[in-house]
């Protein structure tokens, strides 16, 4: 059974179609995922290039945007209504269309067989057609656009009844219908992954390599992978309601005397607060599937670059456990002043700020891995001290949204925007470049330059801290977000300049990654070729060809003798010892 | 010379560098951090709102400087080594430093919440309003505030959305005597200084939330709902309301206006302003 299981996985495809397109390989998967979370990415940074120059200059005419954007900037100025697609649709392409595509699919189906010692994915056809599903998921997202009234744009939360009623906002027609559809469609798809990973990650580790021997790049997309398959399903569950309101004359989200447009709807018994419940029941620990894997990255890179062990790696499993039990009982603090019950918000409170204790743990313990070591600063070492510096920032930011009562007045504040970008923004996106510096050798069988990367994170970490710890500050002076203009109000004069300079840091932003596209591409076709293990790490991957072969390992598979961070053992002739090296050859030191 | 030492000086050039560079970040953070950024202070409660923001400015700005500082010294000391100093640090080592962390967030965090938080969100919310507040109905809807006294008699006038329409833009009974004298204003708020307001909070299309910035109120009305809070104006002069829950296109510019007024003129005010019907 064994040995025909193996024959046949080794047997590699040789049509075209089913080696580069259909394929059930993970490899393909997970760079299909990559390369489809960067094309998305191009449109959803260009929909935040047009967000930021709207911000700073809200006056002003750009004729050739008229030609190109004829329905939402008509003459060359934005129509409040586009710019709140804008607004909607990169919060939703990013969050779900980018970081998940790049860092939760991408890597996890790239890394989880390689770093654990298997062949493929437990069920590779069920992982192609997980795939192929957010295709048409993206298709109708982007195309969206396209449709009268324009995208979604009741925000990438959808409250209703904006998100309901179709007179409530011109893109609250067929545009939100097909935001809904396609989040339906992406949920499949991401449940059908992370039932991928979690059985993966159970059933086909290599022998020897037990929970605790695990890199935490593997741990952290194992509880991402549970945490989405737990949250996910209310959100679809609402978004199913959600159309059966907008549809079908239901009333899940829809009280009774609604009045639009001089006309009194015939919804009533329900309430616009039961979306909020069952969307941040999803919507919360979604911030941690995307967190956990990039902190998993931030650890794996850092060993190999520190020469040394991770530090508190127990420790640190047991937190990222604790952040993601308590991610799911602490959504109420989205919801502070939405009108539930102000005693459940002082629970939510204290419940959320029970997770900046496993938090702290593991900034400090990403912190500690560096005591003692021989730094080596590649590309992928300084994006992977980026999380850190970005991770200490955001968490500590978001002590001040999570205490109710500094809440009330950031609540909807630029201060939760510029925290959430340092999160989900920025942590997730350090997470992806230290990830793609690090295993670009082992995906494409080339290494990437180290000096467009480095100028690459240069000027990304730069510009980033100007422009979102910039928008704390614009919280603190009270600006609301989703604001198309900040013309009306007097008491947001004194920032005009302020936001121009953030615009001009998020253009900067903006055009360095061009850089890395530049980089990425130019180092597919013409980088040197990597050698099998060009970082001199310890973890399964590098033992395997690069790229590796399909099948993985030729005809053994690995057999795993340590943990994953046994960097500088003394006595042993190298400074790292791969996790297939037998105790008896190097001994094993924890 | 051999190459090691030669690339050694390469990465102590890139740490130092980069330290420098983290070192920088959290002191223009302090420096723009101590400028005034919150508009001034108009209301009793938001004191206590201001108190818990500059607790935590002082407390977590700490530790916003300490984390980059210490992480610009570990970047600056270490990229110079030439060997691995310190490889595994022991089980208990590793347990008595998740200590630190434990110790700070739960004094920094939910000691913050808990001895100057929670006080101030008891009084806003689970203290209900004195007796003698001033009642205002409060019913957003797409792009406007409208704002209802209930008059001399005191009692509000019944409401009915059937009767909705642009030139009932509440839907007011006129059959019910207690409508009779109902007073309706669109955009524009009177309040007596230091004496309490009571809004109930109402919305007749989307959400939409009812945002003084300089009093520190914040609270979305929501279709279907009542909700009720209550807040103590301190400061005379006119202010803005703002919309702070995205209701449409027109988002940006729900704007009304706060008069806060002595409360003569507030009597003054309410006598002569002409009754809905």
């Amino acid at each position: 059974m064994a040995e025909a299981h193996l024959a046949e996985s080794v047997h590699e495809p040789t049509s075209f179609l089913r080696r580069y397109v259909f394929s059930t390989d993970h490899k393909v998967i997970g760079i299909q995922y990559y390369l489809t979370g960067m094309a998305v990415a191009l449109v959803a940074a260009l929909l935040a290039m047009l967000i930021r120059l709207q911000l700073a200059w809200p006056l002003a005419k750009w004729p050739l945007l008229g030609k190109l954007f004829p329905a939402g900037m008509q003459g060359g100025v934005m129509k409040p209504e586009f710019y709140l697609s804008l607004v909607t649709m990169h919060g939703t392409l990013m969050v779900f269309f980018v970081i998940s595509f790049a860092l939760v699919s991408g890597f996890g189906n790239y890394l989880i067989p390689l770093q654990i010692g298997a062949r493929d994915m437990a069920f590779p056809f069920l992982n192609m057609l997980s795939y192929w599903v957010v295709v048409p998921a993206t298709l109708i997202m982007l195309g969206s656009f396209l449709v009268e009234g324009g995208a979604a744009a009741a925000g990438w939360t959808a409250y209703p009844p904006l998100s309901a009623v179709e007179q409530a906002i011109p893109g609250s027609g067929l545009g939100q219908t097909l935001w809904l559809l396609g989040m339906a469609l992406f949920i499949v798809s991401f449940t059908m992954g992370g039932l991928n990973f979690f059985t993966t990650i159970l059933n086909l580790r290599a022998r020897g390599l037990s929970l605790m021997r695990l890199p935490l790049t593997i741990w952290t997309l194992f509880l991402a992978a549970i945490l989405g398959l737990l949250a996910f399903p209310p959100l679809t569950a609402a978004a199913l309601m959600l159309l059966l309101d907008r549809h079908g004359g239901s009333s899940f989200f829809l009280p009774a005397g609604l009045f639009f447009g001089n006309k009194l709807l015939p919804h009533e018994g329900g309430t616009p607060l039961l979306w909020q419940h069952l969307f941040w029941f999803l919507g919360h620990p979604e911030v941690y599937i995307l967190l956990l894997p990039a902190l998993g990255i931030a650890f794996d890179v850092l060993a190999p670059f520190t020469r040394k062990p991770v530090f508190g790696y127990r420790i640190s499993v047991f937190s990222l456990l604790l952040i993601g039990v308590l991610s799911l009982v602490v959504w109420g603090h989205h919801m502070f002043v939405s009108g539930m019950s102000p005693y459940v918000g002082e629970f939510f409170s204290v419940g959320t700020l029970l997770i900046t204790i496993p938090s702290a743990i593991i900034g400090v313990n990403l912190l500690a891995s560096l005591w003692g070591a021989r730094l080596r600063f590649t590309t992928a070492m300084l994006f992977a001290l980026g999380v850190i510096a970005l991770f200490g920032t955001g968490g500590l930011g978001g002590i001040f949204l999570g205490t109710a009562t500094s809440d009330i007045y950031l609540h909807d504040t630029y201060f939760v925007v510029g925290h959430f970008h340092y999160m989900i923004g920025g942590v997730t996106l350090f997470g992806i470049f230290a990830g793609t510096y690090y295993w670009f050798p082992k995906m494409f069988g080339r290494m990437m330059s180290e000096r467009l990367g480095k100028l690459h994170f240069w000027l990304t970490l730069l510009p980033f801290y100007a422009v979102f710890f910039g928008m704390h500050f614009l919280g603190l002076g009270g600006t609301p977000r989703r604001y198309y203009a900040f013309t009306k109000f007097d008491f947001l004069q004194a920032f005009k300049g302020f936001e121009v300079f953030i615009t001009i840091s998020a253009f900067v932003l903006g055009a360095a990654q061009l850089i890395f596209l530049l980089n990425f591409f130019w180092s597919l076709a013409r980088g040197p070729r990597a050698e099998r293990n060009p970082w001199k790490s310890s973890t399964l991957e590098w033992t395997a060809p690069s790229p590796p072969p399909h099948g993985n390992w030729g005809a053994t598979p690995p057999r795993v003798h340590r943990w994953p961070y046994e960097y500088s053992v003394p006595g042993a002739a190298e400074d790292y010892t791969p996790q297939t090296v037998p105790a008896a050859a190097v001994p094993v030191t924890r | 010379m051999n190459a090691k030492p030669v690339a050694s000086s390469r990465h102590g050039r890139e740490g130092l560098l980069l330290a420098l560079v983290i070192w920088l970040l959290p002191v223009v953070a302090v420096a723009l951090g101590l400028r005034r950024w919150l508009p001034p202070l108009a209301s009793e409660h938001g004191a206590g709102i201001d108190r818990m923001i500059s607790y935590l400015l002082i407390t977590v700005g700490a530790l916003l400087v300490l984390g980059h500082l210490v992480l610009g010294y570990f970047i600056w000391r270490f990229s110079r080594a030439e060997r691995v100093t310190f490889r595994l640090a022991s089980a208990r080592a590793e347990r008595r430093w998740s200590l630190i962390p434990i110790l700070l967030m739960t004094l920094v965090a939910e000691g913050g919440v808990l001895v100057l938080g929670l006080p101030v969100w008891g009084k806003f919310y689970a203290a209900g309003p004195p007796p003698d507040a001033v009642p205002v109905e409060i019913t957003a809807e797409q792009f406007a505030w409208n704002v209802r006294y209930p008059g001399q008699d005191g009692a509000w006038g019944r409401t009915d959305p059937r009767r909705l329409s642009l030139a009932n833009p509440l839907g007011l009974d006129e059959t019910d005597p207690a409508a009779r004298d109902d007073i309706v204003m669109l955009n524009e708020l009177y309040l007596p200084v230091n004496r309490p307001a009571r809004l109930h909070l109402r919305s007749k299309d989307t959400l939409h939330s009812f945002f003084l910035p300089h009093q520190r109120v914040k609270q979305d009305a929501v279709p279907g709902m009542t909700i009720e809070i209550w807040f103590v104006p301190t400061e005379l002069g006119t202010y803005e309301i703002a919309c702070a829950e995205l209701c449409g296109f027109g988002h940006f510019q729900m704007r009304g206006l706060l008069h806060v007024v002595t409360p003569a003129e507030f009597e003054t005010w309410l006598k002569e302003e002409p009754t809905f019907f």
